[in-house]
C-alpha cells in the first residue's frame, strides 16, 4: 500500500498528464461521431452568448455585400412569382390551404468556419424557435448544412465543410446520385463521389441535393462541376464541385422542416423490422 | 504574489478573448490561423506547480475548445506541451533553467526563439493530428503544422517584445 501511495506521488504529474490527455482524446473521438459531443459545443448557453453578442457588433461590417445578396433573391423570387400568376386561373383552389410539405424558418449565423478540417456553424435560433435535430440548413444560393445539436436559442450546424457529413445528391439533368463528401482542403470545392459511370457526366453541369435523405427537398442547388476523374476501381466517377455558395461569407439562411420526416421515418423503420 | 496571480488572470482570459474573437477567424490562405494563446503556458512561472500548469493549460484549451466546436483537440494539445515543458526549457535554456534563474524578459532573443519554435511546432502538430485524425493524410497535417506554425512564432514573438516590461 506505502509502495503504491509512494508511486502516485512520485509521478503525480505524469498521471495527471495521461489522465487529462485521455479526457481530451475521449472528446475528440466524440465529436467524430455524429451528434454526441454534450457540453463541448458552441451552442450551449456561455459560448452561444457570446458569439451572440458579438455577432451584434460584426454583422455590421458585412451588411454591404449581405444586403446585395438578399435584394438578388428578392429579384429571383419575384420574378418567380409574377411568372407563374399567368398560370393560376380564376378556378384554380389556393394552395395555402393545403399541408404543406416543408416549412421554412430564417435565422442568421453568429458563428461562421471553413478552416478546419471539422466545421460547425452556430446560428440564432434554436428549440424556442421550435428547431430541432436533422433540420436542413440552405441559404439563398445553396446547401449549407444539417442541424447538429440546439440549445434554447441558439443551434449547431454540421457545415458541408466538415469531414464527417455525407448528404446525398444528384445530377440537374439525370437521376443518377452519390455522396457529397469534404476533404478538407479548400471551402469552395467539394467532392461528389459514387455516380456511376454509365452517367453521362460533364464539366459544368449543375449538381443538386438529390431528396433521398427527407432533410432537403429535392433540388437544393449546389454547385456545378469542375472536373471529374474516376475512382481507383474504375467503376465510379469522383466529381469536383464548385460550390455556388460562398462558404467564407454567411449571413442570412433558411431552417428546413420536412413535416412528413416523423412519417417517413416510421415507415422505413417498419420495413426494417420486417 | 498577488501581482503575478492577477497578471496570469488577466493574461489567461484575454488571450481567450483575443484567440476567439480575432484570431481564429482570420483564415489566412484559406485554413492558416495563428494559435497564440499558448503563450500563457510558454510565459507561465517556472517555479510553480507543475500540477497547476498542466491544469490550466486543460481548462485553457477546453475552453478554445468550447468555441470551435472541437471537442478536445486544443485541450490534448495543451496539456501536452505543459507537461512537456521543462524538456524544451532544459535544451533551449540549458544552465539558466537548472539554477531556476530564467526571466522570460531578460534572457537571449536566439534561445527564446528556440524555445517558442519547439513549444509552437509541438502543440501544432499534435493539434492538426488530434483535428484531421487520420495518419494517411500525414503530409496535409505537416503542411498545417509548418504553416500555421510560422504564422504562430511571428505573431507571440511580436507580442512578447511590444508587452515586455524592460526589467534591468
Amino acid at each position: 500500500m506505502q509502495q503504491i501511495i509512494n508511486f502516485i506521488i512520485r509521478y503525480k504529474n505524469f498521471l495527471l498528464f495521461i489522465f487529462l490527455f485521455c479526457i481530451s482524446l475521449a472528446l475528440t473521438i466524440l465529436t467524430h461521431a455524429y451528434h454526441t459531443s454534450k457540453f463541448i459545443n458552441s451552442a450551449n448557453y456561455l459560448t452561444g452568448g457570446f458569439y451572440g453578442s458579438f455577432h451584434h457588433i460584426s454583422r455590421y461590417f458585412s451588411l454591404n455585400s449581405q444586403n446585395a445578396i438578399l435584394a438578388e433573391e428578392n429579384k429571383e423570387l419575384r420574378a418567380l412569382l409574377y411568372n407563374s400568376e399567368t398560370d393560376i386561373d380564376s378556378t384554380y383552389i389556393d394552395t395555402v390551404s393545403y399541408d404543406r410539405a416543408y416549412r421554412i424558418y430564417s435565422a442568421n449565423v453568429i458563428k461562421n468556419s471553413y478552416a478546419l478540417t471539422n466545421n460547425i456553424l452556430t446560428i440564432n435560433k434554436g428549440e424556442n424557435d421550435s428547431i430541432k435535430q436533422d433540420f436542413g440548413v440552405i441559404s439563398s444560393k445553396g446547401l449549407i448544412g444539417i442541424i447538429d445539436r440546439t440549445s434554447g436559442n441558439y443551434s449547431s450546424v454540421l457545415s458541408i465543410l466538415n469531414s464527417t457529413s455525407r448528404i446525398s445528391a444528384q445530377l440537374k439533368k439525370t437521376n443518377h446520385f452519390g455522396t457529397l463528401v469534404w476533404e478538407g482542403n479548400s471551402p469552395q470545392y467539394i467532392k461528389l463521389i459514387d455516380i456511376p459511370k454509365i452517367a453521362p457526366v460533364v464539366v459544368g453541369d449543375t449538381i443538386i441535393t438529390s431528396g433521398r435523405s427527407f432533410i432537403f427537398p429535392k433540388g437544393v442547388p449546389i454547385g456545378t462541376i469542375k472536373d471529374f476523374e474516376l475512382d481507383r476501381a474504375e467503376n465510379y466517377y469522383k466529381l469536383r464541385v464548385e460550390l455556388f455558395n460562398d462558404m467564407t461569407n454567411l449571413e442570412h439562411v433558411y431552417i428546413i422542416e420536412n413535416l412528413a420526416a416523423n412519417e417517413i421515418d416510421n415507415l422505413l423503420n417498419e420495413t426494417g423490422d420486417e | 504574489m498577488n501581482s503575478i496571480f492577477s497578471v496570469h488572470t488577466a493574461r489567461f482570459i484575454s488571450l481567450i478573448i483575443l484567440q476567439v474573437l480575432v484570431l481564429n477567424h482570420i483564415n489566412f490562405l484559406g485554413f492558416i490561423n495563428p494559435y497564440i494563446y499558448i503563450i500563457f503556458i510558454a510565459l507561465y512561472p517556472i517555479k510553480n506547480n507543475r500540477i497547476t500548469l498542466i491544469l490550466l493549460s486543460f481548462f485553457l484549451g477546453l475552453i478554445i475548445d468550447m468555441f470551435q466546436d472541437t471537442g478536445g483537440i486544443h485541450a490534448g494539445a495543451c496539456v501536452f506541451i505543459a507537461y512537456a515543458r521543462p524538456l524544451f526549457l532544459k535544451f533551449s535554456f540549458g544552465t539558466m533553467y537548472e539554477h531556476q534563474i530564467i526571466k522570460f524578459n531578460t534572457v537571449e532573443f536566439g534561445s527564446k526563439l528556440t524555445y517558442f519554435t519547439l513549444l509552437t511546432v509541438t502543440h501544432h502538430f499534435i493539434l492538426f493530428l488530434l483535428e484531421v485524425f487520420n495518419v494517411s493524410k500525414i503530409i496535409f497535417i505537416l503542411e498545417k503544422t509548418l504553416y500555421s506554425s510560422i504564422f504562430t512564432i511571428l505573431l507571440s514573438v511580436l507580442i512578447t517584445i511590444i508587452f515586455s516590461r524592460k526589467v534591468k
